[in-house]
């Protein structure tokens, strides 16, 4: 299984997956300063989280234990099976920016019930509020996967 | 033999250069295990310092609205001259405020004629005006304590997945001197609803949003508990009977 021609590439292979270890290694980082975050808005502020909120947390929060399962040892198929969760995620989290910058209308806002997914509940500096804050971390993460796909060894 | 093969799988990329080469420098454990704690330890000076400007806040907010926490027109229990009053906002079908309200009756029954107790209403559950107004009219036959121990003992018959089934609870009132037509018929006054208008007001200017919520001679808990309201109780005690 082993081809011979492995161990001669070791030392470009080994300075590769370094590289991609640390791009895994910073996308766990966003995925546990994200979920942390998400737990201090609704744990210790108390802020209700709307339906896709949770939706976002269902995709976000495996990934603080999923990921380091690829990390040690460096397994370069992590980011195969974190990419569905990333992807998802990141659609979500899309829906709602566009939700709450009223590019989608009303009329296909799904949630009714509880907190309206529209609604802005923390505002920093204008314009930073949870849902673009998701966004944000779910396409750095994309990213990162992304960028370590490419640069972890074949 | 598959099994084995299987377990030879991740060696396609072989882990033995890579430990090889970080131990020149830090070991990527210890990156991992290093960047965690600080994440953790964020969070948790994060919580305290959250907390720590909420308590103040809530100590501002309460100092500056005690128009609000005062209740006349509220039902109260105890000696009206007792010197420490617990004011407590309560929905009916709430279930954290029937667990806590035999807690507050012994602190009352511990400490007698030194607590008085004010209720408000704050009807948040779906449906539960309905039970308000109920609780508020048997105040007219001084049934009110009675209603409402016998709402609370019922509670689980009448509030299921927390939505109230109002119909459910006119049977759970037999049999404690409750005339129930007499409630059916008043309990859509205007002097009703102008109580319970008055106590939404004030729960909304005193920003209570979930219940049971107390103050204690106009002071906030700290953070909800039965320990944080008990050590609140004993420290007003203490303070109003040396």
């Amino acid at each position: 299984m082993n081809a011979p021609g492995t161990g001669a590439r070791a030392p470009l292979a080994a300075g590769a997956s370094d590289g991609a270890w640390l791009l895994v290694f910073a996308c766990w980082l966003v995925a546990t300063a994200a979920t942390l975050g998400a737990l201090f808005f609704s744990e210790v502020m108390e802020l209700a989280p709307c339906v896709l909120c949770w939706y976002q947390r269902v995709a976000m929060f495996p990934l603080v234990a999923l990921l380091p399962m690829g990390l040690f040892p460096f397994d370069r198929r992590v980011v195969r099976y974190a990419a569905p969760l990333v992807l998802a995620g990141w659609g979500i989290s899309v829906f709602q920016v566009l939700l709450v910058a009223g590019v989608i209308p009303e009329a296909i806002r799904p949630c009714t019930r509880g907190v309206p997914c529209s609604e802005v509940q923390i505002e920093w500096l204008g314009f930073v509020n949870i849902p673009l804050l998701s966004f944000l971390a779910f396409t750095t993460m994309a990213a990162l996967l992304a960028a370590a796909h490419i640069r972890s060894p074949r | 033999m598959s099994r084995k093969s299987r377990r030879n799988e991740p060696t396609r990329n072989p882990p033995s250069p890579v430990p090889a080469k970080s131990r020149g420098g830090i070991g990527r454990g210890a990156i991992f295990a290093i960047a965690g704690a600080v994440l953790v330890l964020l969070f948790v000076s994060g919580v305290l310092a959250y907390r720590s400007t909420q308590e103040e806040a809530a100590r501002q907010a309460a100092a500056k609205s005690a128009a609000h926490i005062a209740s006349s027109h509220a039902p109260a229990m105890g000696k009206p001259d007792a010197k420490v009053h617990i004011v407590e906002f309560l929905d009916p079908a709430c279930e954290t405020c029937a667990v806590m309200y035999p807690h507050v009756k012994k602190l009352m029954a511990d400490n007698p004629g030194r607590i008085r107790l004010s209720l408000r209403h704050v009807p948040f559950h779906h449906g539960s005006e309905h039970v308000v107004r109920l609780l508020e009219s048997a105040r007219a036959q001084d049934r009110y304590r009675e209603t409402l121990e016998a709402l609370f003992a019922s509670q689980d018959r009448w509030v299921v997945n927390h939505r109230v089934y109002p119909e459910r609870v006119w049977p759970l009132l037999e049999g404690i001197g409750l005339d129930l037509e007499r409630v059916r018929r008043e309990m859509n006054a205007a002097d009703v609803a102008a109580r319970m208008d008055k106590d939404m007001a004030d729960a909304q200017a005193l920003k209570v949003t979930k219940t049971p919520e107390y103050f204690v001679n106009g002071r906030p808990l700290p953070r909800f508990g039965l320990e944080e309201l008990q050590a609140l109780v004993r420290e007003e005690l203490r303070a109003a009977y040396p």
